[in-house]
């Protein structure tokens, strides 16, 4: 059974239509890539998952039960985890309390085990060393790498980045890259919006094409880069 | 060694404070006692605006149900007033629960306009309420003061008449309750749920996908802090002995004034109420002579914090310095490196 779906999921802000009958699954332990131009309806899409948003129609379900009416917090208490395309730290809490919130709250662990378990997640993403800093002074590397690290303190079995390597240089992404495949062959799901194709490709199986709130592909990366309408949309390159 | 100096100085202070039925004036315990009391509302206040982001200018509703439930209970029920401060302060967290069933749907100055609707409202219908005095209000027994436990020994203890030996354990009472206040408020902000609130106040939208509710949370501290304010009003209606509907519901006397202490102090700091009260206290006695001038100096001070010190005078000193004396944060677990043996 999928661990994530979405069937026929619709979303407009007044006239503008932002997801248009959404489905796809998410298997369980897959990694999904999201492709589409600027303002296709991808963080969109993230909200509509997350609960941030509803859907104007349409459903949302984790492990097949039926999700679309709860709150970002208890769809975070059942698992999904997320990351924003813009950072949003807790700017006057420190690095380590900015995870040990989300451990406590969404990943449900107990105050003895949150501290080691708070810092392993540091160490991986490299910010041990700013454990105390304030978030709210970090660079945007460390903010992204702050994103990934809070989303995993939840413990979710579905990660959502969004656009998680923008914005990072070569050696940067590669680094960040290397722990999202990492965080994947431990099981997780991953669901992946990025620009970054090269960063995407190293660790999706599948590619998902929204256009205009809809989705236009889904399939294995090389098929769906290859497809001519694909190219003329996404590389604005004529077929 | 410079950092056990202000703890130091201040548990000097609390003994003296403790000490000072004894070895003050009268006058001087009455003064405090008011002094405590706008503290114990401030720290509350500070709790819900400062660290819940709840900019309630209704708290008097919960003075006044406080005050008049302890009243209640003396009056006609014949109970000690001691009982009937802790029933005060229940019968004001209950009524909180509506209350923030129906201004939690008000956000920003609706909110803040929605809370002090409610306390008229609680001032009008208190006033229709004839066995205590309806809109003049009554008195609360002496006999009944008099008789609260431990009276005779503070007699002995201080020397005094009955009526000291109520200023003093009043005033015990109020320093007591500072006290709890600034303990149960640490302990809260450093807990999960203190911290859930800290995120919650930094960006509510991530809190809420890290998995905190934040509403859930806010009337937690609505709740609690209805019934420390309640307690309070209680007590300062023990004191000063009658009661009436404008005097218990007062929004100068419990918000204004206390929303003016925690402005100058320091919102969202814990230390802030009590730097705010001191000041306020030495202005009061500066401009006591002033009549309404005090007020316009009060108002202009605040609104000179506002615009120039927003975090108040113990927020600046944590800037300033990078030392606070009540810390919220959780430092990181340090590696146990191995050490040569
Ligand atoms: N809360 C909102 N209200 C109105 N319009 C919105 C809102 N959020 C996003 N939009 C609009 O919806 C479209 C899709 O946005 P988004 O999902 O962020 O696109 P992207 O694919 O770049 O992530 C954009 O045109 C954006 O301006
Ligand atoms: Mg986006």
């Amino acid at each position: 059974m999928a661990i994530l779906s979405l069937r026929d999921v619709s979303k407009r802000f007044g006239a503008l239509t932002v997801a248009e009958a959404v489905s796809f699954d998410l298997a369980p332990g897959e990694a999904l890539g999201i492709i589409g131009p600027n303002g296709a309806g991808k963080s969109t899409l993230f909200n509509l998952i997350t609960g941030n948003l509803r859907p104007d129609k349409g459903s949302v379900s984790l492990d097949g039960r039926d999700i679309t009416a709860e709150t970002p917090m208890q769809r975070c208490a059942s698992g999904i985890g997320r990351s924003f395309q813009i950072p949003q730290p807790f700017g006057h809490l420190s690095v380590y309390e900015n995870l040990l919130v989300a451990a406590r709250f969404g990943g449900g662990i107990s105050a003895a085990e949150a501290p080691d378990y708070c810092m392993d997640l540091l160490r991986r993403t490299g910010l041990a060393a700013l454990a105390d800093r304030q978030a709210g002074g970090l660079p945007l590397l460390n903010r992204k790498r702050l994103e990934l690290a809070r989303a995993m303190a939840t413990r979710p079995r579905v990660i959502l980045l969004d656009e998680i390597a923008g914005g990072l240089t070569d050696a940067e992404c590669g680094e960040l890259v290397a722990t999202i495949r990492d965080i994947h062959a431990e099981g997780t799901a991953i669901l992946w919006i990025e620009h970054v194709l090269h960063a995407l490709t190293a660790v999706v199986t599948r590619l998902m094409v929204l256009n205009f709130g809809r989705v236009l592909m889904i399939g294995v990366p090389d098929q769906v880069m290859a497809a001519p309408e694909v190219r003329e949309i996404y590389l604005g390159i004529e077929a | 060694m410079r950092k056990m100096l202000l703890p130091v100085l201040l548990l000097l202070a609390v003994i003296l404070l403790a000490a000072l039925p004894v070895i003050g004036s009268r006058a001087l315990v009455q003064d405090l006692f008011m002094v405590l009391c706008l503290l114990v509302l401030a720290l509350n206040w500070n709790m819900l605006a400062g660290f819940a982001g709840l900019v309630s200018v209704g708290q008097q509703a919960f003075v006044g149900i406080g005050a008049y439930g302890m009243f209640a209970c003396v009056i006609l029920w014949g109970m000690d007033p001691l009982a009937g401060l802790l029933i005060g302060g229940l019968v004001a967290m209950a009524l909180s629960v509506p209350v923030a069933f129906f201004t939690f749907r008000l956000n920003g100055a609706y909110f803040a306009i929605g809370t002090w609707a409610v306390a008229d409202i609680a001032r009008l219908g208190i006033s229709q309420w004839k066995a205590l005095g309806g809109g003049t209000g009554t008195a609360l027994p002496k006999a009944a003061v008099q008789e609260m436990p431990g009276i005779e020994a503070i007699r002995a203890l201080i020397g005094g008449s009955k009526a000291a030996a109520v200023d003093a354990l009043t005033y015990w009472l109020a320093l007591a309750l500072v006290m709890a206040m600034l303990v149960a408020s640490w302990a809260f902000l450093r807990s999960r749920m203190g911290l859930g609130l800290q995120a919650v106040r930094d960006n509510p939208v991530a809190a809420r996908s890290v998995g905190v509710d934040p509403v859930r949370l806010k009337a937690l501290v609505f709740l609690l802090t209805a019934f420390g304010t309640g307690i309070c009003g209680g007590l300062l209606f023990i004191q000063i002995g009658r009661i009436s509907p404008d005097a218990a519901f007062s929004l100068l006397d419990w918000t204004a004034f206390v929303i003016f202490i925690v402005v100058i102090g320091g919102i969202g700091t814990l230390p802030g109420p009590v730097v705010g009260v001191l000041v306020f206290y030495g202005l009061q006695r500066l401009l006591a002579d002033y009549g309404t001038v005090y007020l316009i100096v009060l108002g202009l001070i605040g609104i000179a914090i506002m615009l120039f010190a927003r975090r108040g005078l113990w927020g600046g000193f944590i800037e300033r310095t990078g030392w606070d004396l009540l810390p919220l944060s959780h430092a990181a677990p340090r590696p146990i490196t191995p050490t040569d043996p």
